[in-house]
């Protein structure tokens, strides 16, 4: 149907494109290449498909989570268990598709960032499932925030590379991997974690978390026999949103809320929510909504969830909100703990914190849409990983 | 003609070959600037290459970026980028000065405002690192109709039909990296890089400046053998950075590098001519 971005150089509207150095270039356009290849490709697909089925564990199940429904008083709410894939959150979904591609094209090497370190472990995991060399890059303060999943990937096999310039979280991570890959262009992939980046990495990452949503579109089915009133993601760089979203684009009754991290409050300024409060500009490659200094500089972001901790957002986010597609709202760390706690308790499923804000969201949106109506959370991660921090901040030492 | 075209042809017509230093804008500290920049044109820089300091320089590598950080501790914007390079221009009238950074300032200031006010400030041309012949057209236009020069990248893996892109869109020079990789790195290949500037020569009369990987004299002895201009960032920019505590040795100190750089490509270039 209607919906066909981005265009040839990567283009989702004004944003999005291919913002680096020429020394990129070719990478980048021989990486597009192989990829529309594989994206038309049979064998390709089928490999990857049998991959989510086998080592994944898809489809991931679609839960009615009737004791929240009841807690919230609203829409029938609806939990895509991304929770419960292998690795434990829906980035092992778009590492496979492109470890697949690295060995494709001939790459030993796979090199990756992380915030959370979900990504980390996704791309650590893949690297040892296919025999890949593996270097994960990681801010020196998201390495301490997120000891266990650092010590997943050592496990695996990964190098994990402390990095310790500029605010030492996901986006030095990410500047850090950049150089590693102009560096090592001939041997090495660069995996990269979500939808934002030079094209094709945003269409690319977004095909490959497509699965979220064409999974929902037929388990909505057996429930309700119609499609949701609404789908509600968190975004940080909005790869599990995209991955949602994208099989609803043209399904205009369907409406689409992305949840951005409102960290201490969106008026106090320490956030990290570009869609709601910051503006457009150019970063790690693609025209976005960026957090930045009225002269341009990227600031610092603040968010109790590591992966939620970014100043840009994918590019066909940035799109979709101009275009009125899809709506964005914030979520406070406060919030987004009360979340956490109330489906830990009522649903004996503890979500990650970035999925968390999600939660929190549906709580008032389903207030507010009635119990006529019924939507579908992306829990895109458990929240084993954050248990550390969620004691922490409410002063339990473990 | 424009300050960069007229300062290529004088040289050109000397027999010498340009030495292009880099150095960041506030870098250590915003106040010694200027005077550096009079300081390198004294001892022999022919064009003066100003980093625009930036939070995420993810094409350059720890040496620049950790120059970024230093002169962002001092709150260094690009508008205050542009009032060093006027107040430089109004004590040195012939020296061309390009900009050299990432787009994002840019954007954040207006494509329009900030031709306007570089031009104003007597900036003669600007490289926006992260922005490839694909994205730059609008950006070289508003350049140009400033009588600005767009100044592009070409790499290693540029082939002919992108080296024909670039050279469309370009003013002033074509600056090619001389490496893999980002700035600072080892390794230079000087077969490679001769054999790549035949092939840029053959699409383009710009001169072709060279750099990434040029360290030492004689690295910048053995580029400018075969580039029309040496560009050289990372080994001056290190040394700034080690007197970072020192600001007060900076300017002698950087001086005293560009001019080695100098003396050695010229006593070079007249045993060529003898």
């Amino acid at each position: 149907m209607g919906y066909a971005l981005p265009d040839e150089g990567g283009h989702f509207g004004r944003y999005g494109g291919r913002f680096v150095a020429e020394t990129l270039m070719r990478p980048l356009l021989e990486l597009q290449q192989a990829y529309e290849r594989a994206r038309v490709d049979g064998a390709f697909q089928d490999e990857f498909s049998e991959e989510l089925r086998l080592f994944v564990g898809r489809p991931s199940p679609l839960y009615p989570a009737r004791k929240l429904t009841d807690r919230f008083g609203g829409a029938r709410i609806y939990l895509k268990r991304e929770d419960l894939n292998h690795t434990g959150a829906h980035k092992i979904n778009n590492a496979v598709g492109q470890a697949l591609l690295a060995k494709r094209m001939g790459k030993t090497r796979v090199i990756a960032e992380t915030g959370a370190g979900q990504h980390g472990v996704a791309t650590a995991t893949v690297a040892a499932r296919f025999g890949l060399e593996c270097v994960i890059y990681m801010g020196s303060e998201d390495i301490q925030r997120q000891a266990i999943n650092v010590y997943r990937m050592k496990l695996l096999g990964a190098k994990v590379v402390p990095v310790t310039s500029g605010s030492r979280t996901l986006k030095d991570a990410l500047n850090e991997a950049m150089r590693d890959w102009v560096t090592n262009i001939e041997d090495t992939f660069y995996i990269i974690g979500t939808v934002a980046g030079p094209h094709p990495y945003p269409a690319m990452v977004r095909d490959f978390q497509a699965v979220i949503g064409r999974e929902v579109r037929y388990q909505i089915m057996e429930f309700e026999g119609r499609f949701p009133d609404a789908l509600v993601a968190c975004v940080g760089g909005g790869s599990n949103a995209m991955g949602l979203f994208y099989p609803f684009l043209d399904e205009p009754a369907v409406a689409l809320v992305g949840v951005e991290a409102a960290g201490s409050g969106l008026a106090t300024g320490r956030h990290a929510a570009p869609l709601s409060a910051g503006r457009p500009g150019v970063l790690h490659g693609n025209r976005t909504y960026l957090m930045e200094t009225d002269d341009g500089q990227i600031i610092e972001t603040h968010s109790i969830s590591a992966g939620l901790d970014y100043p840009g957002v994918g590019p066909e986010h940035a799109w979709l909100k101009d275009s009125g597609r899809a709506r964005y709202v914030a979520v406070t760390d406060d919030d987004a703990l009360k979340a956490f706690h109330l489906l830990t308790r009522v649903e004996g499923i503890m979500p990650a914190l970035e999925s968390s804000h999600a939660i929190a969201h549906a709580g008032q949106l389903a207030r507010e849409l009635g119990r006529d109506a019924c939507l579908v959370v992306n829990l895109s991660g458990r929240g084993d990983k954050d248990v550390h921090t969620i004691a922490a901040r409410e002063g339990i030492s473990l | 003609m424009s300050r960069l075209a007229e300062r290529f042809r004088s040289i050109k017509a000397r027999g010498r070959t340009a030495l292009i230093p880099f150095i960041t804008a506030g870098d250590p500290q915003p106040q010694i600037t200027v005077s550096l920049m009079r300081a390198l044109a004294a001892a022999g820089a022919d064009v003066i290459e100003l980093g625009v300091p930036f939070s995420d320089p993810m094409a350059d590598g720890p040496v620049i970026q950790k120059a970024s950080e230093r002169a962002l501790m001092h709150h260094v914007s690009l508008a205050d980028v542009l009032v060093m390079a006027r107040e430089f221009r109004t004590q040195d009238p012939d020296t061309p000065v390009v900009l050299m950074g990432y787009l994002n300032p840019v954007e954040a200031m207006g494509y329009d405002r900030f031709a306007a006010q570089a031009r104003g400030a007597g900036v003669d041309g600007v490289l926006t690192v992260d922005l490839p012949p694909e994205e730059g057209a609008e950006l070289a236009a508003v350049l140009k109709s400033q009588e600005i020069d767009p100044v592009f990248l070409i790499a290693p893996t540029s082939d002919s039909e992108r080296i024909r892109r670039i050279v469309r869109l370009a003013g002033g020079f074509v600056y090619y990296v001389s490496l893999r990789g980002v700035t600072g790195a080892a390794n230079l290949d000087l077969s490679e890089v001769a054999q790549k500037l035949r092939a840029i020569r053959a699409q383009t009369t710009l001169p072709v400046g060279v750099g990434f990987g040029i360290s030492s004299a004689e690295a910048a002895v053995r580029v400018a053998g075969i580039a029309d201009a040496v560009i050289v960032g990372s080994a001056l920019v290190s040394r700034i950075g080690a007197l970072a505590a020192q600001p007060d040795r900076v300017i002698a100190e950087a001086a005293a590098f560009v001019g080695q750089l100098r003396s050695a490509m010229d006593a070079a270039a007249s045993e060529v001519r003898a």
